[in-house]
């Protein structure tokens, strides 16, 4: 079996000192494969967004290890991780959080600008991004003039522009109804599938769990069990 | 990647037109302050010194007396004579004239026009010493000046006042109760540095003014241009220690009569406007400071805003040192469009004000410089504590931030 994408190996998140101490991650251990689609569940405060952090690279464990393309993440200070993030990942969020008064196509070509790409090429990778969620007839909207779907569009759109990876999806259809939500969730497969991105995402909702290949259920800070195979005709690259 | 973040940051300001002017109106109204005040200050020390150069360079002029206009009780000075000039003309080397001024005033009657003139009476040596020319006509000759003939150059003002048409070289000119002979005319001269039109006036032997108008054998002043290859010092106090032998001055007495330094005056009316200008300029400064501390307010409230773009920014792969690049490249932009804007202003202003002010129009590239290095230099230190603080947010509470 080759070796997992991801790997986390007894890892601990705690928050605060003393008696005002959380223990968010009681010790989570966890492989996720190159090309894999996984929806990571579980209520509130289970420890599934913190352990989404972790993998985003925007947190550190307190302890055990994080393993990411063989390199161990909780070594690395924050501008490390900033340019693993820039060349590896890509994020979407449950309020897209696009930057306001900002068209469609540059907020689609930031994370190409801190790549340092020039002009031309960020204009032609940003339009073949939007082509891909088909919004390349909004290149030049904001964010105030698209819809809800649109605007996770773009942001997906963002995310993969810079062909990261791993998409990091924390309740990317929370803020959409369910006919956007199918809809984004086919384009995240159609993504999974084409371009043999690894997608993680978290969700609440079980009908956008289904889309995934693998599901993982946290609970009160530890992984409680994990689902596989779902759908099936989606096999792993 | 400091032009993509100088793009990003005036694609920033262009988005916030109105948020940009007003964080940078105090830079604007600071710099556009400063640069008017400092340019308006030159302007008028230029305008001092060209005035006083008017009076003639390296003049010296010796008068009766302590000080200027400290006139009135104790006993009046002795006036000085003829010999006294001749004595200094002797006796003094480095001076290139020595010349008497005895001063009168009197009405110069043309046909039926009054004209209230001052009359000075000299030698060729007074206009030699001013570097005053003639437009026409000739200076004395050594025998007219000896004899004190009733000959007359007149100054300016006198020929547009009575002489409107016509030349007034050969001319009889009536003047109190003399009839005297025009037989120069002298170039145009200006206001003097201390008031008071020079071209209103005549000039005559002195033994005619003597003679004619003060009746006495007095002498007002005696005016003394020094050769420019010497010091003015020594020569002033070799003056002053032959004038106290020859009144009579004992060691223990002080000097009854003073030597002015047309240069010392205004070197003292230089420095004068130079320290007023530096004190308006330095109220100015505040304002560019205060201006300073707005662009910081503004930045911070910016960084609070745009926390979450912050939080984008950094969950997409930005570093800290590149947020902070940002947000000061962000505020040195703005504090130097400011300064920009406020020189453009101060251009404006300092054009504007100089007719009123009967000034020169002065544009200086050196305090323009300063002015704008300044305003973008405080765009760097105020701008340097709102962007530390954007650069060091968490990207996961930035990204949580409403």
């Amino acid at each position: 079996m080759a070796e997992p994408l991801i790997s986390l190996k007894g890892v601990t998140k705690r928050y605060g000192e003393g008696t005002a101490a959380f223990q968010a991650l009681k010790g989570v251990d966890l492989d996720i494969m190159a090309g894999d689609f996984v929806a990571v569940m579980g209520p509130s405060g289970s420890g599934k967004s913190t352990t989404m952090n972790i993998l985003g690279c925007l947190d550190v464990p307190t302890t055990g290890s994080f393993l990411f393309k063989g390199v161990h993440v909780e070594g690395l200070d924050r501008d490390q991780r900033s340019l693993l993030r820039r060349r590896y990942l890509g994020f979407v969020f449950q309020g897209f959080n696009l930057l306001a008064r900002t068209t469609a196509l540059e907020n689609v070509e930031l994370p190409l600008i801190y790549r340092g790409e020039a002009r031309k090429k960020r204009h032609d990778m940003a339009m073949a991004a939007l082509d891909k969620v088909g919004l390349v007839d909004w290149s030049h909207h904001t964010p105030s003039e698209l819809s809800g779907g649109q605007q996770q569009r773009v942001a997906i759109a963002r995310a993969i522009v810079a062909h990261p990876d791993v998409l990091l999806a924390d309740e990317p259809t929370g803020n959409l109804d369910s006919q956007r939500s199918i809809e984004i969730m086919e384009l995240l497969t159609g993504l999974n599938q084409t371009s043999g991105i690894t997608v993680l995402m978290v969700t609440h909702e079980a009908d956008m769990a289904k889309f995934a290949r693998t599901i993982i259920h946290f609970k009160d800070g530890l992984v409680e069990r994990t689902e596989t195979g779902h759908r099936p005709g989606l096999e792993l690259a | 990647m400091l032009w993509t973040t100088m793009t990003l940051a005036l694609r920033e300001i262009r988005r916030h037109v109105l948020r940009s002017v007003l964080t940078v109106l105090g830079i604007v109204i600071g710099v556009a302050a400063v640069v008017t005040m400092v340019t308006l200050g030159h302007a008028t020390s230029r305008s001092v010194q060209s005035q006083i150069s008017g009076l003639g360079s390296n003049l010296l002029t010796i008068l009766p007396g302590q000080g200027i206009g400290r006139g009135g009780g104790g006993v009046q000075p002795p006036p000085f004579k003829i010999e006294d000039v001749d004595a200094i003309r002797g006796q003094i080397g480095g001076a290139t004239a020595v010349a008497p001024e005895v001063q009168a005033t009197a009405t110069a009657i043309r046909n039926a026009a009054n004209w209230s003139v001052s009359i000075n009476g000299t030698t060729d040596d007074y206009l030699a010493g001013q570097q005053w020319s003639l437009v026409s006509g000739r200076t004395f000759t050594p025998a007219e000046e000896q004899a004190g003939k009733s000959v007359c150059i007149v100054g300016n003002t006198i020929k547009t006042n009575l002489y409107p048409d016509d030349d007034p070289v050969g001319t009889t000119l009536r003047i109190g109760n003399v009839s005297c002979e025009v037989i120069g005319l002298l170039k145009l001269r200006g206001q003097s540095g201390l008031g008071g039109d020079q071209d209103n006036t005549v000039i005559m032997p002195y033994k005619t003014v003597q003679r004619r108008f003060t009746g006495n054998r007095n002498v007002q002043f005696i005016m003394v241009a020094v050769d420019p290859r010497y010091e003015s010092a020594p020569i002033q106090n070799s003056i002053g220690r032959l004038l106290r032998e020859r009144r009579n001055i004992t060691a223990s007495k002080a000097d009854d009569f003073s030597i002015l330094d047309t240069k010392q005056i205004s070197d003292a009316l230089g420095s004068a406007t130079t320290q007023l200008t530096a004190v308006v300029t330095a109220v100015a400064a505040i304002s560019l400071l205060v201006g300073g501390i707005g662009i910081m307010n503004i930045m911070l409230v910016s960084v609070t805003e745009r926390t979450r773009e912050i939080g984008i920014r950094l969950a997409i792969g930005a570093v800290a040192g590149e947020v902070l690049l940002q947000f000061l490249v962000e505020a040195v932009a703005l504090a130097a469009l400011g300064g920009l804007i406020g020189l453009v202003l101060a251009f404006i202003a300092c054009f504007g004000l100089a007719i009123p002010l009967k000034l020169p129009f002065m544009w200086e590239p050196q305090i323009n410089l300063i002015a704008f290095g300044i305003s973008a230099l405080i765009g760097v230190v105020f701008g340097y504590f709102p962007a530390r603080r954007a650069a060091s947010l968490n990207p996961i509470d930035a990204l949580r931030h409403e």
